[in-house]
């Protein structure tokens, strides 16, 4: 698998907070590469990073995306480069109907869309298009239903790599479906995914994971047996304090056949 | 050219079927007018600039069709004025859809002063669209008095989305009798040095009586705005909600000022009031999708005024 992404020594401050720092790993074409830490760990900010958002902007490293450094670009021109991020908690936009929306992916590439396309995407995410399309993206929709939205969206652009951050978050059990259906949707079209989790539930659509602590990688390699040790030792780990922490990384740290 | 004007604003070409009832006037010449069966139009020329039409609406007729009104000053000058009067007969019901076009205007001054009278049980919706052209060179004032019987219900909406606004003075005010409804909706754009002010009020006199206020601006450049907004309660059952939103940015400027009254324990009235630049999670969400900045708030900003 050709590696479309490649993270070397990536490092961020937020004003006097380290949020994470030396993060190297690589996503490959068609493959989920899963992001694992329990809240608080910069899963999220490593998101944001490597999606371009001003505030996130990393001091340290360089992201490569096809053999290209792309630290320095914005987020609409990573977009339209071919990365996007299916956001954890879907904005409302008043006033702009679902049609509009999922429509807007495509348009900015300047490529036209066709009512089947639409409809064939909601169907994949479990959405009547009869009921949707033309609905407007406020409060009248449920953050589950705005998340399958996200989803959708997702697929009718038919990106290179996409960050899906905490995909399983506010969806009930029936969307929690969906979820996988979107993955196996994306990796067909040979879409690299970065999946952002705090689940170790979420590790079976994982092909390669990497389990980050106070902004460090302490593992990356199998997705098995990182999500053994992970809900070994991390899910009730009660070691908040960065330095105190810092002696049981150097401990953990390796044990992990590396795949990546 | 009139005709030519509004369609060229994006209205309906609708003056040829005699099924819809029409009015037309470019200053205070009459270039059209057309009624329809239980529908009374009655235009009188006045002094020079000033118009005066009566609208009645027979107790009981349903108007199938809604009727169109097309006012405007086409020269890059002038002044319109208008005495409206519009009476809405006893479980009647009624759509006006207006539209004030003045594309090529420099010095042109509207001025709209309407009384609105719905009798019991009657229903009067309204929408008004108004296209400015590029100059910024209108001033609007626009004021009305809508007086509601028990049971009926009055609807309006002022759009602004395309082009200046100028200088835009806007004041409605209605008084609600028992179990009447009134919603009350604004929806302008702003940019350059256009001004604009709206006040909506409404005082929720009767039992029962409900009433929604909600203007929305967006403004851009220099342009200011200002929403004085002020809902009355004073019977038992009156509801009602007042909501100001204004997104600004550049060097635009806005005030909100959301009046709630309220005069008997056993009424209730909300107001939400926003003012600020376009949401950065929504922006960033869009932008994630391909949109520059600059596309990605116009997809807000106009998402916000169709709401």
């Amino acid at each position: 698998m050709e590696n479309i992404l490649e993270i070397e020594n990536l490092g961020l401050n937020l004003g006097s907070k380290k949020v994470f720092t030396d993060v190297s790993f690589t996503i490959s074409s068609g493959e989920v590469t899963a992001v694992i830490g329990p809240n608080g760990c910069g899963k999220t900010s490593l998101a944001y990073s490597i999606m371009g958002l001003k505030e996130y902007l990393p001091e340290q490293g360089s992201i490569l995306y096809k053999n290209e450094n792309i630290n320095k670009y914005s987020i609409d021109e990573r977009a339209r480069k071919g990365i996007t991020l299916a956001w954890q908690e879907p904005p409302r936009l008043e006033g702009v109907s679902v049609r509009k929306f999922l429509a807007l992916g495509l348009e900015s590439q300047k490529k036209e869309v066709t009512e089947q396309q639409l409809e064939s995407v909601l169907k994949e995410v479990g959405m009547s298009p009869r009921i949707y399309l033309d609905r407007d993206i406020d409060d009248t929709l449920s953050g589950g239903e705005r998340k399958r939205i996200e989803l959708a969206s997702i697929l009718i652009m038919e990106p290179e790599l996409v960050i899906l951050d905490e995909p399983d978050s506010g969806v009930d059990i029936v969307a929690l479906n969906n979820i996988g259906t979107v993955i196996n949707k994306l990796k067909e079209k040979n879409t690299g995914i970065l999946m952002i989790t705090h689940s170790e539930e979420m590790l079976k659509y994982a092909d390669k994971a990497v389990l980050l602590c106070h902004g460090e990688i302490l593992k990356k390699g199998d997705p098995k047996e990182i999500s053994v040790f992970y809900q070994q030792e991390c899910r009730d780990c009660e070691v908040d304090d960065y330095d105190s922490h810092r002696e049981k990384r150097q401990k953990m740290k390796g044990g992990v056949k590396d795949i990546g | 050219m009139m005709v030519k004007a509004y369609k060229e604003a994006g209205g309906e070409d609708v003056f040829s079927d005699s099924e819809v009832a029409h009015v037309v006037l470019e200053r205070d010449n009459v270039l059209g007018s057309h009624e329809v069966e239980g529908l009374e139009v009655n235009i009188k020329k006045r002094e020079k600039g000033r118009v005066q039409v009566e609208i009645d609406v027979k107790s009981g007729k349903v108007i199938k069709n809604p009727v169109h009104m097309c006012f405007g000053v086409l020269p890059e000058k002038g002044l319109q004025v208008i005495d409206m009067e519009v009476n809405v007969g006893q479980g009647a019901e009624i759509e006006v859809m207006a539209d004030c076009i003045f594309p090529n205007a420099s010095e042109v001054k509207h001025i709209m002063e309407a009384e609105i009278n719905l009798a019991e049980n009657s229903k009067y919706t309204y929408r008004e669209n108004h296209y400015h052209g590029e100059g910024g060179g209108v001033e609007v004032q626009a004021e009305a008095e809508i007086k509601a019987e028990p049971g009926s219900y009055f609807y309006s909406v002022f759009s602004l989305l395309k082009g200046r606004a100028g200088k835009i003075s806007f004041d409605y005010q209605a008084d609600l009798a028992e179990h009447s409804t009134l919603e009350m909706l604004a929806r302008i754009r702003g940019n350059s040095e256009d001004e604009i002010t709206i006040r909506e009020a409404g005082v929720l006199r009767g039992a029962g009586a409900r009433g929604i206020l909600d203007s929305k601006i967006a403004l851009q450049d220099k342009a200011s705005g200002e929403i004085l907004n002020e809902l009355t309660a004073c019977a038992p059952g009156a509801q009602g909600h007042v909501d100001c939103t204004e997104v600004i940015k550049d060097e635009a400027t806005a005030r909100a000022v959301p009046i709630v009254n309220v005069e008997h324990p056993e009424a209730k009235i909300t107001h939400e009031a926003a003012i600020g630049s376009v949401d950065d999670a929504k922006l960033q969400s869009l932008m994630s999708r391909g949109l520059n900045e600059e596309e990605a708030t116009e997809v807000i900003v106009q998402g916000m005024l169709k709401g």
